[in-house]
């Protein structure tokens, strides 16, 4: 397996292997706590700690761990990983724990933390690892908070509403009411809206990655200079 | 003179889908006139206004996607579905609800799926859908009839054009108490202590044999579809599916005529969008089934889902989710009900397929 850069580990992971947008990777969390950037912000970070964590540890001992029982080491290790994360927001924003309700514990079940352990941890030296971990989990958090914004503003019409929650009290002014006197969407904040953004999103990657495609080859074919055929009559527009 | 290359098929049959559009447009006048009648100008404006949207926006996705645009504005089912979505509304919809409604069946129903005839669901009843969920207030707030005042003299119907107009294009300056009541389908599903009779002499929502006017509308939907079926634009086997599967269910389950009755059956044909469903929704001949035998099947699944959801569901009407489930449905009653071709003893249906 050739070995990757490191700035080529950090394209992967944010845009060109984006766990949310390209594997498709930990939908659960995704979907279900993306109504609002609070939300999506709070449980970024706490995806983002627990990932970093894991790949850490599994590259660590990659070579202590026979293949055989490889699995459950991860799943234990991940979870007592998301244990700490579950505690420390229990301690410092409690409230946020509480309306993140279960997908925090649900981490340990996010396909994209044992997807990387397995995939990329558990092959790679430390430091790619590392890397690795919190570059897929930026991107993951990325998604995830640009499809709270886009869910907030949209059913809410509001943005960065209750980041004191998770930032402390000097974050209360941040909301910013963008539509004053505006009827809240429901079909956007309940998970249907979250499958619509999410499709949205992908589609709009796709049409980047298209055009950026297109242009490449644009310059790799450039037609030879000078003209071939000689043209005796009429204009030449 | 110019001569027209063209190829064949030179035959022109009636089965163009325009003529079809224009029919099926052509059948609702009934519902829309008895519409105005009970309910004043509110169906017009939003059928005008919805239509507006419509073409408007199938234009702007045709150009994005870079179809010709006057040709498939021209077969007319953007019309179809923006009238269906308006008549579905209510009257008085505020007008950012129409264009929610109209926006989301035409983009997200139909052109995202690739256009007509690609939509694995019905788009006006997806956009019904997604209003109904987003905005319930607006969209349980149906307006009195035609002829309240005599039976209960604090609320007024709206009849003038520049009373709906307003209604509807300034909603912030109406309240909404004074000029909407509750359907027929929700009285009987909030009720709780009432025998029948005893709500009928207490609610005058109720007519002679259903909702009042709502009777006379659903009549009207009726006299459109049988036009449709008596020009063959399509065949019974949907709406009599569909209708017979709520009788027989609302038959089943009637309960009597005490406090815990689920209604008659003859209000449940006559209610809600029982008949603009049969006759307009279930017929759509893209996301239902195929076969003939598929879409009797199609039809009472839908008729079975509406019962189950008026009576036993968080709504009081259901059509749009029960058409939308169905929709989902219709690729595998097609699997299994699929007829017998010429030459064959028997149908290849459901694993006895080999393709």
């Amino acid at each position: 397996m050739a070995t990757k850069t490191l700035s080529q580990i950090t394209a992967d992971g944010l845009w060109h292997n984006n766990p949310g947008l390209v594997q498709l990777l930990g939908l659960c969390p995704l979907l279900g706590v993306s109504s609002s950037v609070v939300n999506a912000l709070g449980l970024g970070i706490a995806t983002m700690l627990v990932l970093t964590g894991s790949n850490l540890a599994v590259s660590l001992i990659r070579s202590a761990v026979t293949d055989a029982v490889r699995l459950p080491t991860f799943v234990m290790i991940i979870a007592a990983l998301t244990t700490c994360i579950e505690l420390l927001m229990q301690a410092f924003t409690y409230e946020l724990y509480q309306i993140l309700g279960i997908f925090i514990p649900l981490i340990v079940t996010n396909c994209v933390i044992l997807g990387r352990a397995d995939a990329f941890a558990s092959k790679n030296a430390v430091l790619p690892a590392v890397v690795d971990g919190f570059m897929m989990s930026l991107g993951f958090g990325l998604v995830l908070v640009v499809l709270g914004g886009l869910r907030e503003l949209i059913g809410h019409g509001t943005l960065f509403a209750g980041m004191d929650l998770l930032l402390g009290p000097m974050a209360e002014s941040w909301k910013i009411v963008v539509f004053p006197n505006y009827k809240d969407v429901l079909f956007v904040i309940l998970p249907p809206g979250a499958f619509l953004f999410m499709g949205l999103l992908i589609a709009l990657k796709n049409v980047i990655d298209a055009k950026v495609k297109q242009r490449a080859e644009a310059r790799l074919t450039r037609p030879a200079a000078g003209s071939k055929r000689v043209r005796v009559t009429g204009t030449i527009s | 003179m110019a001569l027209v290359r063209m190829t064949s098929p030179h035959a022109k049959g009636n089965n163009h889908t325009q003529t079809i559009m224009l029919w099926v447009l052509g059948a609702t006048l009934p519902g829309i006139l008895a519409m105005t009648w009970f309910f004043g100008f509110g169906t017009l404006i939003n059928i005008c206004f919805a239509s507006l949207v419509a073409l408007a926006v199938e234009s702007l996705i045709l150009w994005i996607r870079k179809r010709p645009i006057s040709f498939y504005l021209r077969d007319g089912s953007a019309l179809v579905t923006a009238w269906l979505l308006a008549l579905a509304l209510p009257p008085y919809a505020p007008w950012w609800l129409t264009l929610v409604a109209t926006a989301f069946a035409i983009v997200f129903g139909k052109q995202l799926y690739g256009g007509l005839g690609q939509n694995p669901f019905n788009p006006a009843m997806l956009g019904y859908a997604v209003v109904l969920i987003s905005f319930p207030v607006e969209m349980t707030s149906w307006p009195a009839w035609r002829g309240i005042e005599a039976l209960m003299p604090n609320v007024q119907a709206t009849l003038g054009l520049f009373e709906g107009l307003s209604r509807i294009f300034l909603p912030a300056t109406q309240a909404i108490d004074g000029w909407t009541l509750a359907t027929p389908l929700d009285v009987v599903k909030t009720n709780a202590s009432l025998t029948m009779t005893e709500l009928q002499a207490s609610k005058p929502v109720f007519g002679s044999f259903a909702g009042h006017g709502w009777e006379w509308i659903s009549l009207a939907y009726l006299a459109g579809g049988i036009a449709l079926l008596y020009k063959r634009i399509y065949t019974w086997h949907a709406p009599v599916g569909m209708l017979g599967a709520l009788a027989i269910m609302s038959l089943l389950f009637w309960n009597g005529s005490g406090s815990g009755s689920n209604g008659s059956p003859l209000f449940h044909l006559l209610s809600g969008a029982s008949m603009l469903g049969a006759f307009f929704i279930v017929t759509d001949p893209v996301s239902g089934a195929t076969s003939k035998q598929g879409r009797l099947i199609f039809g009472a699944g839908v008729g079975i889902l509406v019962y189950c959801i008026r009576a036993w569901g968080g709504y009081p009407d259901a059509v749009a989710f029960a058409v939308l489930l169905m929709n989902l449905a219709a690729p595998t009653i097609d699997y299994y009900s699929t007829p017998r071709t010429y030459g064959h003893r028997k149908a290849k249906r459901g694993m006895g397929k080999t393709d």
